[in-house]
């Protein structure tokens, strides 16, 4: 029986981007002349979590990357080598490897193999250099992790432990089965504690080989014995009498180690469980020994001990965790849930309300209480879904190294209002359009240091994100303190691609203008920007998001970008409106005014097409009773409303029977147990408990082409 | 997609247990495992441009669910619709449908020798959609594979890619 790993996957590959994200956090906030031990052993210990999850799973491609990560990690934190810039760009890279060849486990794809063994060659390079203060007693661990090196075929481990209780081990002798020859010497049966010994001749690491184990044994319960000898089976039953004797010699390695968590004295106590058979042993070896497993032997107290900084760092970060992973599904019922319940209560408050308020004064109170109850599990549950947008900001402190040292610029990254919390589906789409904006922002909008000097600036630039709230809206600013937009250049390419423009247009007009589709006032296009695509998709993107997007600049001072979002995407301001004897709904952002036409206004083109004019404008009309085929009376637009749209440009004039009200309403798929129904985007649910469609204003708009 | 609905099929045939409505005069049978509820048929928002035997959708507990009418879509028995009109509501191919027939009858257990294979005929019933007939006493269970009939392009309930 196997069990099927790939279920474990998504785990993993979470665990592993939690793992990059903190490395890369605490590697950006390094301080390169004096490195904080405790971030280096953070990110070891993040490095080595991913190299064993990896080799677990069989990801070897990511386990041998993370190997060379670790091993020049290592010298830094005992303080081997001195750290330097260029580590932690390799250092960087190497986690964007990792990223990649995670991404294409997942997705599936390929990973550059060049850029993989760049990285691999760059670190091995750094860790191959001289120690900064090597002492003289380090040169045996010095060597040590040099030896991890995949040993030649045919070694063969002794393997000796007691397995944690009721683990099921099919899949460990499988897996052990799969690596090369093993012989189960003793199968644990009828001992307690059951104690297993095999023999395994095979070409893995004995540090591997441990990463094999960790899933099914604790690390002070497993002993791994290497043999020259993998012939001679009675050899090893030879052995048995002094098998523990390298441990002795493992203890004396781990006294070389200067910073070692572990004392030695606590390393003999766990082994202590094994007494009847160690007690002689310790007194009676001496220290050295004919150990044709040196430095394997030192290389696995070495993985060890990163093993057991591992388990600390797991206990810790158990006892911090205030979070738990849960599947976003679940917490959508309970929003609907809780949005029934609501409607629930708003019915029972209307029954009551017409009761006496004399006679039922307790069924009353109790009415006011669940009133005020429900509420705050609403506000509560619609809090589970919000996001401090500290996780968007995260990702830019790279993404402004790295571009500004591409750029030679000097540029320094603030972030204000990262506790500030909106819709997790938010924070995932409003990713990309910051990312443009602060690229833009470096860019375009900083200059180059000696401009700024001459300007008589700080030669080093600000960008500062910002977010804040606003009413029921949030507001994230990119702020720089470069240049500005010049208006001037942007008015000349403006003429220059056609666009309608006058030099009396207002600044804010002018800034509208860079929303335009393949707008770049760029004069030479590079890598980074000045194609132009970029500033009008973040438009798109913000507002399919339902927000607005605000431009500030002036010459010289700089510019500011501000992003007005809804605070949650489930929520929508809408218009209701009737036709008929239905209700639909029209997403305020789309509505520019209503107004009742006089029937001299409108107009017939060619015998069908009509239109509305309105001041001077001739707009088509659109007959919302006939999109929906809706039996109404009210079929002249002198006798009902109209409405009207703008999307994407277009302007049409819809035709209904009457407003009803403003709501805010909450977005329900249609899709999920139904299908696209045209020029309806979704629907919504509303007091009454009846199901009303909102209208995909998009698609009206388009609807005569 | 198809394993799947091979797979839901040959369970239905080992799990005996269908819950049975009428259709005017005829009497069908669903796998209980599929059907989430049974409630009324009100408050119905109506769709645009659809067939007619897609009433709309209604509310079920904030998630929006659309009504089938099967009376319509089969051509059976009297279309009215009063605080008697019954609505299964169904659990298949990850969604919830809901479905209006005349009457609910019962939960039945059939064994497997009760259950003969569907003849071959062109009724409105597609036969594919027939997982047998199902004997109880003098009654006839028409047996329906619910999971693929409501997947079909002729319900109209899923997206169809271009075929």
């Amino acid at each position: 029986m196997t069990v099927d790993m790939s279920q474990f996957y998504q785990v993993f590959f979470e665990e592993v981007a939690e793992h990059l994200g903190a490395m890369e956090s605490l590697l950006l906030g390094m301080d390169v002349n004096s490195p904080s031990i405790d971030d280096l052993n953070a990110i070891f210990r993040a490095a080595h979590s991913i190299k064993g999850g990896a080799g677990t799973f069989g990801f070897n491609d990511m386990t041998s990357v993370t190997h060379v990560l670790e091993t020049l990690l290592d010298k830094l934190r005992k303080e081997e080598l001195e750290l330097r810039n260029e580590m932690i760009d390799v250092f960087l890279q190497a986690g964007d490897v990792l990223r990649t060849q995670m991404e294409a486990h997942q997705n599936g794809g390929d990973v550059d193999e060049s850029i993989v063994t760049d990285v691999c060659q760059k670190l091995d390079e750094l860790s191959g250099s001289k120690p900064a203060h090597g002492k003289p007693q380090l040169t045996a661990q010095d060597v040590a992790p040099v030896d991890i090196v995949p040993a030649s075929p045919g070694v063969c481990y002794k393997i000796e432990f007691t397995p944690d209780e009721g683990i099921e081990l099919d899949n460990l002798l499988a897996e052990l089965g799969n690596m090369g020859q093993l012989e189960i010497i003793e199968n644990g049966a009828g001992k307690v504690p059951p104690l297993w010994n095999l023999t395994l001749t095979t070409a893995v690491t004995e540090a591997e080989l441990k990463d094999t184990f960790a899933f099914f044994v604790q690390p002070e319960k497993l002993h791994i014995q290497l043999f020259t000898d993998a012939t001679s089976d009675d050899a090893s039953y030879g052995f048995f009498g002094d098998m523990d004797s390298p441990k002795v010699e493992d203890d004396s390695s781990y006294g070389f180690f200067t910073d070692v968590a572990a004392p030695p004295a606590e390393e003999d106590s766990s082994y202590g469980f094994f007494t009847e058979i160690e007690t002689p042993q310790v007194e009676t070896t001496p220290v050295s020994k004919p150990s044709p497993s040196k430095s394997p032997v030192s290389a696995a107290a070495e993985v060890k001990t990163g093993r057991r900084e591992t388990d600390k760092a797991g206990a810790t970060s158990q006892a911090d965790a205030s979070t738990i992973r849960v599947n976003t599904d679940k917490v959508d019922l309970l929003i609907n849930l809780v949005g029934e319940l609501v409607i629930t209560q708003a019915m029972l408050a209307q029954t009551a309300g017409d009761l006496d308020p004399v006679l039922h004064e307790h069924l009353l109170n109790g009415m006011g209480q669940l009133e005020r109850n429900t509420r705050d599990l609403q506000e509560s549950i619609m809090s589970i879904r919000m996001m401090p947008i500290g996780f968007v900001f995260s990702r830019f402190p790279r993404v402004v190294r790295d571009l500004a040292s591409k750029l030679n610029k000097k540029i320094e990254l603030k972030t204000v209002g990262e506790g500030t919390e909106l819709d997790k589906g938010l924070i995932e789409k409003l990713s990309d359009p910051l990312t443009h904006l602060v690229r833009n922002s470096i860019d375009h909008g900083i200059e180059a240091p000696d401009v700024r000097e001459a300007a008589g600036k700080d030669p080093k630039g600000t960008i500062t994100l910002r977010a804040f709230h606003q009413g029921s809206n949030i507001i994230i600013e990119v702020k720089d303190n470069g240049a500005g937009l010049n208006r001037v250049k942007i008015l000349s390419k403006a003429k220059e691609r056609g666009l309608p423009v006058n030099d009396s247009m207002t600044d804010q007009e002018v800034w509208q203008l860079i929303f335009a589709p393949g707008f770049s006032t760029a004069d030479v296009v590079t890598d980074v920007s000045g194609r132009g695509v970029g500033m009008d998709v973040v438009k798109r993107n913000i507002h399919e998001m339902g927000g607005q997007v605000e431009i500030s600049s002036e010459t010289g001072f700089g510019s500011t970008i501000s992003i007005r979002l809804p605070l949650t995407l489930a929520i929508l301001d809408g218009m209701s409106i009737s036709v008929g004897n239905q209700i639909f709904i029209i997403p305020l952002t789309f509505i520019s005014e209503s107004l009742q036409p006089a029937s001299t206004e409108i107009k017939t083109v060619s015998g069908q097409g009509t239109v509305v004019q309105v001041r001077g404008a001739y707009l088509p009309l659109v007959a919302l009773h006939k999109v929906f085929r809706i039996s109404t009376d009210i079929i002249e637009p002198e006798r009902g409303i109209l409405v009207l749209l703008e999307a994407d440009g277009k302007k049409v004039a819809l035709f209904v029977d009457e407003l009803v009200g403003q709501h805010q309403v909450v977005l329900k798929s249609l899709e999920a147990n139904y299908r696209k129904v045209p020029y309806v985007s979704g629907a919504t649910i509303m007091g009454d408990g009846r199901v009303a469609m909102i209208l995909d204003v998009a698609a009206l708009v388009r609807i005569n082409q | 997609m198809q394993a799947t609905q091979e797979a839901a099929s040959a369970d239905v045939m080992t799990n005996n247990e269908f819950l049975s409505f009428t259709l005017g005069k005829e009497e069908y049978g669903i796998d209980i495992l599929k059907v989430q509820e049974i409630r009324g048929y009100d408050a119905v928002t109506v769709l645009a441009n659809t067939p007619e035997f897609i009433k709309g959708v209604i509310n079920l507990r904030g998630i929006i669910v659309p009504i089938v009418d099967m009376r319509i879509k089969f051509n059976l028995g009297n279309v009215t619709y009063d605080e008697l009109t019954v609505v299964i509501i169904l659990n298949v191919a990850n969604r919830v449908v809901g479905m209006v027939v005349d009457g609910v009858s019962d939960v039945i257990s059939l064994t497997s020798e009760q259950i003969k294979p569907a003849p071959e005929f062109g009724a409105g019933l597609d036969t594919q959609y027939i997982l047998g007939l199902g004997t109880l006493d003098d009654r006839m269970i028409i047996l329906a594979d619910i999971e693929r009939l409501m997947s079909s392009s002729d319900m109209a309930l899923v997206e169809v890619l271009a075929a």
